[in-house]
């Protein structure tokens, strides 16, 4: 018995074994195409389909959006998300395609569109049936997220929007865009405002979606134009001026420290198809064992021993420091811990695959598409897309001003 | 995996222990104090005192603090272990110069031993004995089975046992000692014949610590010739985390003394704090003070619900604390600028109690060599 089930409810107790059930008779089996490593790098229509399946079934098991209300095509239960989420884990499922979508639009939907708008977006949205994708950065606007020059423009009960998004994750198969831009071009974070807006549908009719190729050659995030499209005012979330605040919760579920949990999934074995799971310290021991050096195993090298145990430690603290942030009394800052959670992850993840790559020694120059690459060349691989997360939902180094200044108190830096 | 508690084993006693003990501490051990009472001379050869407050400690055993994790059956508490953890880290949070830490970690070692001398001496340790452990030679080898003590043929005690912490505050030692039949442990009294406690200059003002030599030395036997080494191995995942909370204590206090200069000090027209250079390195000791922490809280969790694992953990926990200590150490002093490297300025206390933490029982090096023998099983 794990660790989370002994603290089940009842009810709570009784939705894992239906979800332990469910996933038993319901796995949707190997991929009939390729599936990349993340949901981000998805760029192959088949392959968005057939997770999109994989998502609605899901959903229509409950497994999906568990804790919000039924009237948004939520189920209406508290804490239920968890529970699925680790049984789907456990399940060793494929990972779910809307994931900003779920990750970040639902708890801004949720927490700041009128009710309309939550019934008509929300049970798509869940259900995977609309992609959801995010347009906040610009050429002008990374890490300094305030600095938005696309404009929206009142013109009677409607907004007129120009402007140009970049490094738009699944743009190319958005139905729906959430959109932070200006309103007023006098005052930098007060001139900010929020809307939800259908992409797919303006194709071509204000829209333009143009891919950019990552470092890696992969597709997966685009450019996006837009010129005069027209939405109507109730698209917007909370009040004109607003938009930062409303960016604020956007941001927290992107970084782990929002109040809705996230639905996931995860755990089947994607590109390379070696059954190896990028990203855990397990594979890298594995690694180590099937590689040669300095006449012995590199599981053998004491160097190479101490950095797997750095890691091996770093995961542990990960998790425990989860654990530890959800009793009262063992931290001294309600935030210390969830402001944390997406620079150490992404940090984690980078520091493995670069050690991963290192222990695969001259075989880690092949690239993916080589046949004599091992495991099909998915640990370099990584590594370079490890950088997406490290950069993407404000750099590392952002990350690190919020702390010092949010839990430290330090000064706010320029 | 056997069943943990989600709370680590803080349960309301366990809280309400810890606070009481943070409060009194920092109104009786403020670090102003602290430095009048142990850095008053800077000359190192000045005369080679054991200076602590031996009222507070009498205070200390009254709060019931030495008996937290001794078993009610010997007249103690028999709280969870990471009871014993938290009052570690406050003590550390000060750098509170007593024997509690020692005290406690014998207690651990005693509740390895399985004999009516240990249950007795449990008994005392509840009632304020303090206590000390005398486990390795000069060399400092932290092999269960290195001592440099032998049992001679009457039954008595020769040899030397070195790097005993806060001996010269302690009443009585546990001691391990070799036979023909292996290592076992014994009870020997502060005031016995033959024993000689010589102190060692040392750098960490906040401790003490002695090389004890023997000489036909009267001793109890706690654990038989050849299951003293089982003992302190069953005891030793305890003793990490005692050592790793104190870091993480320290470490805390040395990131918030920083912090809050980094905050008044102003150079080019901004606080220190406002440069990146300042800020970011700030946050990495705070993110390694958590992973410390946690890691300290669930190896002691472990060690209550689940033994087998628990040394795996206890390695991860000191590893960490141990790097951690390094490193806010060393922002402190740097980020502190020129009043840091100065023997007024209060860092240097903490920053010589986490040189002295660091290498006690291995440092992070050693444990994560001892953990990847066990993970991956040992090197070609």
């Amino acid at each position: 018995m794990s660790e989370s089930e002994r603290v089940d409810s009842p009810e709570q107790a009784l939705f894992r074994t239906q979800c332990q059930t469910w996933l038993a008779n319901n796995h949707p089996g190997s991929p009939p195409v390729t599936i990349p490593q993340g949901a981000l790098e998805l760029s192959d229509p088949d392959a968005m389909q057939w997770l999109k399946q994989w998502q609605k079934s899901a959903y229509d098991a409950g497994m999906i959006g568990c804790d919000y209300p039924v009237e948004v095509g939520g189920g209406g239960q508290e804490k239920f998300q968890t529970i699925a989420n680790q049984e789907m884990q456990r399940a060793k499922t494929p990972y779910l395609p809307n994931i900003i979508g779920m990750g970040m639009a639902a708890p801004t939907i949720f927490f700041h569109a009128q009710d309309d708008v939550k019934a008509e977006l929300l049970p798509k949205l869940l259900s995977g049936e609309h992609i959801w994708c995010q347009g906040f950065s610009e050429p002008g606007a990374g890490s300094d997220l305030a600095n938005q020059q696309t404009f929206a423009e009142k013109d009677g009960d409607n907004w007129v929007i120009n402007g140009h998004k970049v490094w738009t994750s699944l743009a190319h198969f958005a139905d729906w865009m959430i959109l932070l831009c200006r309103t007023d071009k006098s005052d930098k974070y007060n001139g900010l405002s929020y809307f939800v807006v259908p992409i797919k549908s303006a194709l071509g009719n204000g829209v333009t979606v143009r891919p950019l190729i990552k470092m890696t050659g992969q597709t997966g995030f685009n450019e996006v134009l837009f010129e005069n499209l027209v939405i109507p005012d109730r698209y917007r979330l909370d009040a004109v001026g607003a938009g930062w605040k409303v960016a604020m919760t956007t941001l927290a579920h992107e970084r782990g420290a929002g109040l809705l949990v996230t639905p996931a999934s995860g755990g089947m074995a994607t590109e390379g198809e070696s059954g190896v799971s990028v990203g855990s310290v397990g594979s890298l021991i594995d690694l180590a064992q099937s590689h040669q050096r300095l006449g012995k195993t590199a599981a053998d090298d004491p160097a190479l021993r101490d950095e797997i145990m750095k890691l091996m430690i770093r995961r542990e603290a990960m998790q425990q420091n989860t654990r530890r942030s959800a009793v009262s009394g063992l931290t001294d800052h309600p935030m210390r811990i969830p402001l944390q959670s997406k620079l150490v992850g992404t940090e984690f993840n980078q520091d493995l695959t670069e050690v991963a790559y290192r222990i695969e020694g001259a075989a880690s120059t092949l690239n993916r598409n080589d046949p004599n690459a091992p495991a099909g060349g998915q640990w370099p691989l990584a590594y370079m897309n490890s950088f997406g997360v490290t950069i993407a939902a404000g750099a590392n180094e952002v990350q690190r001003n919020i702390l010092g200044e949010r839990v430290l108190g330090l000064p706010k830096s320029k | 995996m056997a069943e943990q508690p989600k709370n680590f084993g803080f349960g309301e006693d366990e809280v309400m222990l810890r606070d009481s003990a943070r409060k009194f501490l920092n109104d009786h051990c403020s670090s102003d104090k602290l430095h009048r009472l142990v850095a008053s001379d800077f000359n190192l050869d000045r005369p080679n005192d054991c200076v602590w407050d031996q009222g507070l400690w009498q205070q200390i055993v009254d709060l019931g603090w030495t008996a937290v994790c001794v078993p009610e059956a010997a007249g103690g508490i028999g709280m969870p272990t990471v009871a014993a953890i938290s009052l570690a880290e406050e003590v550390g949070r000060v750098a509170f110069p007593s024997p509690l830490i020692a005290t406690l970690s014998a207690t651990f070692v005693l509740n390895a031993c399985d004999s009516a001398a240990a249950t007795n001496a449990l008994t005392d340790i509840a009632a304020g004995k303090a206590t000390a452990l005398a486990l390795t030679n000069t060399d400092g080898q932290w092999d269960s089975t290195a001592t440099g003590v032998q049992v001679n043929a009457a039954g008595r005690l020769d040899g030397l046992a070195a790097f005993v912490q806060d001996a010269r505050k302690c009443a009585q030692f546990i001691v391990s000692a070799r036979s023909d039949a292996g290592v076992g442990l014994y009870l020997v009294s502060g005031a016995a014949d033959g024993l000689t406690v010589t102190p060692d200059s040392i750098i960490d003002l906040t401790r003490d610590q002695a090389r004890l030599t023997f000489e036909n030395v009267e001793a109890i036997e706690l654990a038989a010739p050849g299951t003293g080494d089982a003992a302190i191995d069953a005891a030793l995942p305890a003793l990490l985390c005692l050592i790793s909370a104190d870091m993480v204590g320290a470490g805390e206090w040395l990131l918030q003394t920083t912090v809050e200069y980094a905050k008044t000090r102003v150079q080019f027209d901004h606080p220190l704090g406002f440069f990146q250079a300042v800020k970011h390195p700030l946050v990495n000791v705070m993110l390694q003070i958590d992973n410390a922490k946690s890691l300290t809280y669930h190896a002691g969790c472990a060690f209550d619900h689940d033994p087998a694992e628990a040394l795996r953990l206890a390695r991860m926990a000191k590893s960490e604390a141990s790097d951690m200590a390094v490193f806010s150490s060393s922002r402190a002093v740097q980020f502190h600028g020129g009043i840091g490297f100065t023997w007024e300025c209060y860092v240097h206390l903490f920053f010589k109690r986490q040189m002295h933490n660091q290498v006690l029982f291995g440092d992070a090096k050693y444990q994560r060599a001892l953990l990847a023998d066990l993970v991956m099983g040992k090197a070609a």
